[in-house]
């Protein structure tokens, strides 16, 4: 029945025994049994693949918060499954990969908790189909980013780039939650698909506009489009799993998804389409030259990310114009975009999952993962050495692995692109497949240093911490599955087609799957091919005089880039933020008081005065009797005296003569059971007080200046007055109808006559539940305050 | 020994034992009178409160082995099952039944499951004010 | 009467937020609790005074007084005399451990 659901929470179940288990399994490496979660959620989706393929969807709802219309509705199309298998099967992958690679030193429940965590987010994200609930699974993920990014947290640069990318996405995330808030202000649903059907009727809105750009900007940050891809440089603190998993294959993929699961929402119209393509172009652009920079592999790993994600989105981007044009001919033109931005987004978990594992092996294996140090390693890994090839050439768009497909079809679209009708594309057109074409050569170029720098040339041994030899067989036995699929889906490409990408496809432009083409190697000598060819030419050249054309890269002055941007921020953000606080913030109690008291003045007093709602009416009052009014003037006189009383004792016994005049009050007013909880309370309360009386000194006048005292008084005064205002005010005159008359059935409905009671124990027992909670927890709060005493000494020590 | 110690011992005696009855009698007739958790609660503790405050704590804690801070915690436990159970019977949290038997004693009688929630409520405020003025009045 | 009522109330908070403004700790916790006396008094002058019988169906009358301000002041009177009695302790902690009962010598303790 709930299959999905179950599903989703399987992870988190998981997250929850494994702090319980993992000291009673003995010798067992905790992973193996965590492996066991990814493997059966990857089996339980993979059994769903022939229903969807066939254009079915499956659809479930537990009612979480139907009041609000905030519904647990889980929604598996195409889209959706593509992602589930990838976050299922790559985190099976990256369990068993990371089995070997952890050290016994880390800390594995965390590590495993932390992975299942962000499991169970990551699957959330992509089967919700209510914005909430969606928003709430995409922050879990950006929270298990974090803690992963810090796994290693006594590394500074782990905990500068946990902060970072945490920043990062968050702030897109917020954005994103206003952005679904205007969607649910514009079409009053939370429900994705709801919002779907009755999107045509608001794109005239006001709010159409800002809540896609919101939305974008949650997917641009999470998915490291520029100017927001800082982030995922620094991220690759993570272990090396983790940036395999996380950082490449599927948290990363969260922002195109979101873009992709939102196209029949906002595309159609010319600001989707160039704000995407425009982005993802430069992202592309820029991941791929400074990719080409780094010396770190796993920097250059990052940046070839960035530069992915990049094209994907473009592909994303470009593909929206077949809502533009509806079923026709020219839509199937231009859907096909986004058919090779699926189809890309499948390879590149592939082979980035492959490079990343084999880049965690040289590291785990060598010790290091600086270029510079490296070189040679062929003779001594050659089997790593055959991963980063087949990564490598993958990625390149070399023929004979699943990347040349892709990259293939990515070319189509952008040539497609350039003659695009709409959208004002005539002019400028030309400069997508240029663009494209530029960047493709840099990513040739950053995949040969890869596989060059570290693999062939002389072997500097002498440099190296440890003498390289293969790793032990778990660790290349993940690895070798995706270099298997990377040259399967190669040979096979349409296996994929037409069980996931097409209707994945359908997903995201509904109707349009039947013009999905056949995926085949060879179209013949087309401009697609020539541009390939060019690349490798263009792209060995440029590798083999890399040294004389680097110096391009010292036109970036150092401090000219976001990254210093997101720092200095940063700092100024503390400072002002630290100005401030120093100054409000005096460690003064009375002057916080004072804070409260004049804001409730202004606030409430002000609304007062400002909406004229000030009236007072005294036609409705109660007569008053003379006792009851003589009562009113003991009370007036003895709540003054305790201003001036000389003595604590006078004070307190004053207070009592007021809860003892309210327990009367009580009585004269038709409240018994208050005057009997009043006069009980008032006296263990005058007994509570002299009790502590022991351990207080007696107090003395108060010696503040005179200055200090008008003031005070003032604020009391002005408190006063504005209590007395407000009460008037509401006392003159009736806005609602009463809802006490409904209690008045108590008998019938809850078998008391006490109304009071029947209210406490029965109408709103939650209230009285918690009531019980709050004293019982006063009581332990007095109990711990008395009993546990820390010494002087040790006190201190917690905070060096 | 003072002379008031022994006054104020003898009467606290019998003292305590009409507060009792009349905080267990305030417990039981709240559903129809005034009275009720929160008042025979408080009543009951006053009574409590008056003994350890005529005899010496470790006399009364002699005589009366409670501990009230877990009498504090039980209370809450049993205030929050009884909101529980109703949900096995396909109610809400803290939903309260109600029906009318007829007792051999006496007579036709009203039971109802708000009385376990307020014994709950009644139990933590025994608990808790003993608690609290046990602390303090044994702070050294 | 639920102006003259409503004139204690602004009597008895001015009172309160005079004695919660001071330095000395018990003024402030006696502050608070007159605060939560005036609060009481206002909440249940809010439901109209003296229009019907005692809330109990037994007195078989034609109209009760609003049960409702009665519940929740039941409610605050319990809440408030638990947040009295901790705050009290607190002041005698603090009292015992810093020395002072002065607030304006509690403040910003070197080890924060």
């Amino acid at each position: 029945m709930y299959l999905l659901i179950i599903a989703i929470l399987i992870p988190f179940i998981a997250t929850a025994l494994i702090p319980l288990i993992h000291n009673r399994i003995g010798s067992l490496h905790i992973g193996w049994l965590v492996l066991l979660v990814p493997t059966a959620l990857f089996i339980i989706f993979a059994l769903q693949i022939p229903a969807i393929s066939v254009g079915e969807v499956l659809n479930q709802t537990a009612n979480w918060i139907p009041s609000l219309g905030i519904n647990f509705t889980v929604y598996l199309d195409g889209l959706s499954l593509i992602l589930a298998l990838l976050i299922t099967g790559m985190g099976s992958l990256v369990v068993l990969y990371s089995i070997y690679y952890l050290s016994p030193s880390d800390s594995f429940p965390h590590f495993y908790a932390y992975l299942l965590l962000f499991m169970g987010a990551m699957l959330g994200v992509v089967l919700s189909d209510n914005l909430l609930v969606l928003y709430v699974f995409w922050e879990l993920t950006s929270i298990s980013s974090f803690l992963l990014i810090a796994f290693w947290y006594h590394r500074k640069n782990s905990r500068y780039g946990a902060q970072k990318s945490l920043l990062i996405t968050v702030f897109g995330g917020l954005g994103m939650l206003a952005g679904f808030m205007m969607l649910h202000s514009m079409t009053g649903t939370f429900s994705i698909r709801e919002i779907i059907a009755v999107i045509g009727q608001y794109t005239d809105h006001a709010l159409f506009y800002p809540a896609m750009f919101l939305v974008l900007l949650g997917a641009f940050t999470k998915s490291a489009q520029f100017p927001f891809h800082i982030w995922l440089p620094d991220a690759m603190e993570a272990p090396t799993p983790v940036s395999a998993y996380l950082h490449s294959a599927t948290m990363v993929k969260a922002g195109l998804y979101l873009v992709a699961r939102f196209t029949p929402i906002f595309a159609g119209n010319a600001s989707w389409f160039w704000t995407i393509t425009i982005v993802g172009l430069i992202t592309l652009f820029w991941g791929a030259f400074c990719a080409v920079r780094q010396t770190d592999l796993k920097a250059l790993l990052a940046y070839s990310t960035i530069s992915q994600l990049g094209l994907i989105m473009s592909l994303l981007g470009l593909g929206s114009a077949a809502m533009y044009f509806g079923d026709g001919e020219q839509g199937a033109l231009y859907g096909l975009a986004i058919f090779a931005a699926l189809f890309h987004l499948v390879n590149h978990s592939t082979f980035k999952g492959a490079l990343f594992m084999a880049v965690g092996i040289i590291d785990h294996q060598v010790g290091t993962r600086d270029i510079r140090r490296l070189g040679g390693l062929m003779a001594f890994l050659p089997i790593t050495f055959t991963f980063a090839v087949i990564g490598s050439f993958s990625m390149a768009g070399l023929p004979f692995f699943n990347g040349f497909l892709s990259k293939e079809m990515f070319f189509t679209a952008t040539v497609n692109a350039a003659g695009l009708p709409a959208f004002g594309v005539s002019a400028w057109g030309v400069l997508i497949p240029v663009i494209a074409w530029i960047a493709s050569v840099f990513t040739f170029v950053y995949c040969m240093i890869l596989v060059f720098r570290t693999f062939f040339g002389s072997s500097q041994l002498k440099k190296l911490d440890k003498q390289p030899v293969e790793p032990s067989i778990g660790m290349l036995i993940s690895p070798a599955i995706l270099c298997i699929l990377i040259i399967g889906l190669f040979f096979a490409p349409n296996l994929l087609g037409d069980y996931l990408l097409r209707p994945a496809l359908n997903g995201v432009i509904p109707g349009i799957s039947g013009a999905a083409p056949q995926i085949s190697a060879w179209h013949g000598f087309n401009t697609e091919l020539f541009m390939t060819l060019g690349i490798v030419i263009v792209g060995t050249l440029l590798f083999l005089t890399f040294r004389s054309w680097f110096k391009i890269y010292r036109l970036q002055p150092a401090d000219w880039t976001f990254t210093v941007l997101y720092n200095s921020f940063l700092k100024d953000l503390k400072r002002v933020a630290n100005w401030i606080t120093t100054h409000y913030m005096t460690g003064h109690l009375p002057a916080y008081f004072a804070y409260i008291f004049i804001f409730f003045i202004a606030t409430a007093g002000g609304a007062l005065l400002i909406t004229g709602a000030l009236s007072v009416d005294l036609m409705a009052d109660s007569p008053i009797s003379i006792y009851e009014g003589m009562l009113v003037a003991v009370m007036a006189v003895a709540a003054v005296s305790i201003l001036f009383a000389k003595s604590r004792l006078t004070a307190i016994l004053l207070n009592g003569v007021l809860g003892f005049s309210i327990a009367i009050f009580f009585v004269l007013f038709r409240a018994p059971d208050l005057a009997l909880t009043q006069l009980v309370i008032e006296t263990v309360t005058t007994t509570l007080f002299l009790l502590c009386f022991n351990f207080l000194p007696e107090w003395k006048k108060e010696d503040s200046p005179k200055r200090t005292k008008i003031r005070n008084a003032l604020i009391a005064i002005g408190g006063g007055v504005t209590v007395t205002l407000i009460g008037l005010t509401v006392n003159s005159g009736e806005l609602f109808e009463s809802i006490s008359g409904y209690f008045e059935d108590s008998y019938e409905l809850a078998g008391g006559e006490n109304i009071v009671n029947a209210i406490l124990g029965d109408f709103r027992a939650f209230d009285t539940m918690l009531e019980s909670l709050v004293l019982f927890i006063a009581g332990l709060g007095v109990y711990t305050l008395i009993r546990l005493k820390v010494g002087k000494g040790s006190g201190k020590d917690e905070h060096q | 020994m003072n002379i008031n110690d022994v006054i104020l011992k003898t009467v606290s005696k019998a003292v305590v034992l009409i507060i009792l009855t009349f905080g267990i009698y305030l417990f039981f007739s709240g559903h129809n009178e005034p009275g009720g958790g929160f008042i025979g609660g408080l009543v009951i503790a006053s009574a409590f409160v008056l003994m350890f405050l005529s005899y010496d704590s470790e006399t009364v804690s002699g005589a009366l082995p409670i501990d009230f801070k877990k009498l504090s915690a039980l209370g809450v436990l049993l205030a929050m099952i009884s909101g529980i159970a109703p949900m096995f019977f396909g109610g809400a949290f803290l939903s309260q039944s109600f029906g009318y038997f007829d007792l051999p004693i006496f007579g036709k009688t009203e039971l109802a499951t708000v009385t376990v929630f307020e014994g709950g409520i009644a139990l933590t405020v025994v608990g808790v004010v003993v608690n609290i003025i046990l602390s303090i009045s044994e702070d050294e | 009467m639920e102006s003259l009522i409503i004139i204690l109330v602004g009597v008895l908070t001015t009172v309160a937020i005079y004695l919660v403004l001071s330095k000395n700790i018990v003024r402030v916790i006696l502050g608070t609790a007159i605060l939560s006396h005036a609060v009481h008094l206002l909440i249940l002058s809010m439901g109209g005074l003296k229009l019907g019988a005692v809330p109990l169906l037994g007195e078989e009358a034609e109209t009760y007084v609003d049960a409702l301000p009665q519940a929740l002041i039941l409610t605050a009177i319990v809440i408030s005399f638990a947040v009295t009695a901790f705050i009290l302790v607190l002041a005698y902690r603090a009292h015992q451990e810093l020395g002072t009962d002065n607030l304006s010598a509690m403040r910003g303790s070197d080890d924060e």
